[in-house]
């Protein structure tokens, strides 16, 4: 038999909805069939990703100084004080913006993380379900899991559209990883597989044509709290997709048009730190350090 | 279409620690933990270890290698790191206390690609030099090996074999792998200007044994055999 192919979100929700089950089983199965790996072992490699998005939040909040291109400093530590003093609400929200800088500044500071998809976009899906795990009482393992839901999105978006900041613009990689968080909160609440990708759909739509003019070509301004930003971006269109509201454009529709999209912009806007903020009176100032 | 080759149509094996990996020092899986792959390729071409580095960078990788620690991560894959190791953002310290003598210069010449590198490891006895490309999420191309063209992806074990090129020397390396039960994944040959000197890359499933190296190596046709070792991702 023919292992199970997908090329589209859709067909991954047809199989999981046909069989009864989660888009992530139907993920990590076809991961065990095409990789030669035992479903323990890509569970291990899975685990050890939680394992350091979770530290990455930690280390990001405790670190000291600033990053590496000195453009941005202890903004995840500020945030964490301004919830700590009540300045702001301690919520599901302020969790999620503290935990997405935290995760994106230990990045630039040359930290230990992972590529969720990219380094420029890191912090957004640790942040989401980290504050999940806070807030719902998730253990790990359900969080594991959640991750090849996360992935399956992401295998479909670079296939189709990119992943990459330089081929599509930001909304190639902070954008995904906002789909792909969103799809992951939506089935560890317990929504089905078709609110799965409605919430992809959602949170990628909010994000098409998002650029990437990084200041100085660093991975920092405005990269460090647009973390943040999208990976909010993800609890609305969670939000909205468990509430019910549909996507009228499908998820598929909604991927294509990135990848349209992103060849659309020009290449100043594409990490070349040629337009932008990057070619602002401020930001080339940062031009070559 | 995902799955059908289990290549995406750029070439790749896709799985989902692709997308979501690798685990890495950041700020950035081109510039930082690809630039680490292309050190640790370097490394192993060379094959022992190097006195002085000297790194030539291009593109963007020359506009902004300081911010994103680019030098720092190709010195550490020179000194062998992994890309998750927290020991990158101390290479350059490590590497003057290891006597490990580097050259960092830019070049504005077009060459491959945006983020492209030359690296050129020498120390009393022998030098060598190879030209690599970052091409995201931590993946890269070596497109030159000591002035041969090449495209090797470091995905897979790889076994680069100089000789002066004769006929049927492919024939006895096949065959070796063959008894070996190693499967070719890729293989291919290239001259030298003079057409003399032939290099051949042969990407392999699986492992590469010591013991298929040592068999190739011994015999009569080469002038270096070397194991590159892939790179987990």
């Amino acid at each position: 038999m023919t292992p199970f192919q997908f090329s589209t979100v859709q067909e991954l929700v047809e199989k999981a909805s046909y069989e009864g089950t989660t888009i992530s089983q139907i993920v990590a199965q076809w991961e065990v069939e095409t990789s030669n790996l035992s479903r323990e072992k890509i569970f291990e490699k899975m685990s050890n990703n939680w394992k350091v998005m979770k530290k990455s939040i930690e280390e990001g909040l405790q670190k000291e100084g600033q990053t590496m291109g000195g453009l941005v400093n202890k903004a995840a530590a500020h945030m964490y004080n301004a919830i700590l003093t009540g300045i702001v609400p301690q919520d599901r929200l302020s969790k999620t913006i503290y935990k997405a800088l935290a995760v994106a500044e230990f990045n630039a500071s040359m930290g230990c993380i992972v590529a969720a998809p990219t380094g420029g976009s890191c912090g957004i899906i640790p942040a989401v379900l980290s504050t999940a795990q806070e807030e719902y009482n998730f253990n790990d393992e359900q969080i594991v899991w959640s991750l090849f839901t996360a992935a399956g999105i992401g295998l479909v978006i670079a296939e189709k559209a990119s992943v990459s900041g330089a081929e599509g613009g930001c909304q190639a990689e902070c954008g995904s990883a906002a789909a792909m968080a969103a799809a992951a909160l939506v089935e560890l609440l317990g929504g089905p597989p078709q609110k799965v990708a409605t919430a992809a759909a959602l949170a990628l739509k909010n994000a098409l044509g998002l650029v990437c003019d990084p200041v100085g070509g660093l991975v920092e301004v405005p990269c460090i709290k647009r973390n943040s930003f999208l990976a909010v971006n993800s609890l609305v269109a969670a939000d909205l997709a468990m509430a019910g509201i549909p996507s009228l454009i499908p998820i598929d529709e909604v991927i294509t048009a990135m990848g349209e999209i992103g060849r659309a912009l020009p290449e100043s806007l594409r990490e070349r730190a040629q337009g932008g903020l990057a070619a602002t009176p401020t930001g080339k100032k940062y031009k070559n350090e | 279409m995902i799955g059908v080759f289990y290549v995406s149509e750029r070439g790749m094996k896709m799985s989902v620690f692709d997308i979501l990996g690798p685990v890495m020092v950041g700020p950035s899986s081109s510039h930082t933990a690809g630039a680490v792959n292309i050190g640790r390729v370097a490394r192993q071409v060379f094959g022992e270890k190097p006195d002085k580095a000297e790194i030539t960078l291009y593109g963007s990788f020359a506009d902004t290698y300081k911010g994103h620690g680019t030098d720092r991560a190709l010195v550490a894959g020179i000194m062998g790191f992994k890309t998750d190791d927290p020991r990158i953002k101390d290479a350059l310290a490590i590497a003057d206390e290891e006597g490990l003598l580097i050259h960092f210069s830019t070049s504005k010449e077009g060459t491959y690609h945006p983020n492209t590198v030359r690296i050129k490891l020498s120390n009393k006895f022998q030098s060598s030099e190879i030209v690599g490309v970052s091409i995201g999420g931590g993946r890269v191309r070596i497109r030159e090996v000591d002035k041969f063209k090449v495209d090797i992806s470091g995905i897979y074990n790889t076994l680069l074999c100089s000789y002066p090129d004769q006929m049927g020397v492919i024939a006895k390396v096949s065959e070796i792998l063959a008894s070996e039960k190693i499967n070719i994944a890729t293989m291919s040959v290239s001259r030298d200007k003079t057409y003399q000197i032939a290099l051949m890359v042969v990407e392999v499933d699986g492992e590469l044994p010591d013991q298929a190296v040592n068999q190739i190596k011994a015999m009569p046709y080469f002038d270096t055999v070397k194991a590159i070792r892939k790179i987990e991702l």
